[in-house]
């Protein structure tokens, strides 16, 4: 299976990094493009972790907390949100398209719902990434002109 | 502290992709706290200038690097000045005085400001930082219960308020207090009102910008 679109998935220990073992025995297909990296709570995640991932070569990053009001550390979900919002900020500054970054919520006993969201993931960064090739060929010089 | 705001990444990226090395450069002080210019900040910036110039095809090294202070000669220690001289230009994240003292100590290097500098101010909440100082040296606040007429009166007004003070704001906007409020309910509370009676006499300006670049000397410390 193709290893591209290469996604990581920061997830917390306490909901979806279980939701994701759980998906595993519950024999749970998804693609293998997604590197989970565990953290104690995606209160964890700062802007410039988000930033490096796609620095090091990832295509998309999704990060995957608790679901509101049910944080192992109160808030740590909703500090995430706040933090993805304005990774998602300094990225379209860079001229990549926002959207590689999103933030799910995925209680430990969904399972399934894990396994869902990461397919669905793959094949949204793959999406995109697909236009990105589009719209670059549409910006060739033989092509390019004037845009309705 | 001093406070300060990132300047759009374009900018930055503008002066950064015209040379091969870029060194980012932060300061550990001010700008740490008003988190502008401090090592997170830094490898932001950083890897926001790596993420656009492999979206745009350009091809340049950027390197982060983040001293105590940029405005205290003693912080540009050896390892700094190696990391200045193998760069091509530096990209200072200090305030405005940082940028222009990284200059100064290394004259051949080319510095761009990262930051916009606003203001002296204090963290009012977190992630809002305010005005309370314009350096105006000859500091009046004594006269009026701890507020500074000059800093957060908009019209700097010693005699306030003026006719624009309404429910405790500005008439320059809503969201900004009369000064001139904070100073009447502040003297309320100490008992001082009657101290505002006192017509406070014109300001003497030649001690604040308008004298011109100023400087400080003390003979009992100089070596
Ligand atoms: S360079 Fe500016 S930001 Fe840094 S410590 Fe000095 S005054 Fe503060
Ligand atoms: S009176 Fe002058 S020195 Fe004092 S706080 Fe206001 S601007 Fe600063």
């Amino acid at each position: 299976m193709s290893q591209e679109p290469l996604i990581i998935a920061f997830c917390c220990h306490y909901c979806a990094f279980t939701a994701a073992d759980l998906a595993g025995t519950m024999r749970q297909q998804y693609p293998t493009n997604t590197r989970i990296v565990r953290l104690p709570c995606t209160g964890k995640v700062d802007a410039n972790m988000l930033l490096q991932a796609f620095v090091d070569g990832a295509d998309g990053v999704m990060v995957a907390g608790c679901e509101e009001g049910s944080c192992h550390f109160i808030q740590g979900n909703l500090r995430a949100i706040k933090r993805v919002t304005y990774a998602k900020d300094l990225l379209a500054e860079t001229g990549i398209n926002p959207e590689r970054l999103e933030m799910y919520h995925i209680a430990a006993s969904q399972g399934p719902l894990f396994a869902k969201t990461s397919k669905e993931f793959v094949e949204k960064i793959a999406g995109l990434i697909e236009e990105d090739k589009m719209s670059l060929k549409e910006e060739t010089p033989e092509t390019s002109g004037e845009k309705t | 502290m001093i406070v300060a705001e990132q300047k759009p990444l374009d900018e930055v990226y503008e002066f950064a992709k015209k040379y091969k090395k870029v060194l980012i450069m932060g300061c550990g002080t001010c700008v740490t706290v008003c988190m502008a210019g401090g090592e997170k900040e830094v490898g932001i910036v950083a890897n926001q200038l790596r993420l656009k110039a492999k979206e745009n095809g350009d091809d340049f090294v950027v390197d982060e690097h983040t001293i105590t202070r940029q405005c205290d000669k003693e912080f540009f220690d050896e390892e700094t000045a190696r990391k200045i001289k193998a760069a091509d230009a530096v990209v200072s994240m200090a305030c405005g005085v940082g940028v222009q003292y990284s200059a100064e100590v290394f004259p051949d290097m080319l510095v761009y400001p990262g930051l916009n500098t606003k203001f002296f101010g204090t963290n009012v909440e977190q992630g809002v930082w305010a005005e309370r100082c314009a350096g105006c040296g000859e500091c009046v606040v004594g006269d009026f219960g701890g507020v500074c007429p000059i800093s957060r009166c908009s019209k700097s007004i010693m005699n306030g308020p003026c006719g624009g003070s309404s429910d405790g704001t500005c008439e320059i906007n809503p969201d900004v207090d009369c000064a001139w409020q904070l100073i009447y309910d502040r003297m309320d509370k100490l008992g001082k009102l009657d101290e505002l009676e006192k017509n406070q006499p014109i300001k003497d300006w030649s001690t604040a910008r308008d004298g011109g670049p100023r400087t400080v000397k003390r003979d009992d410390v100089k070596l």
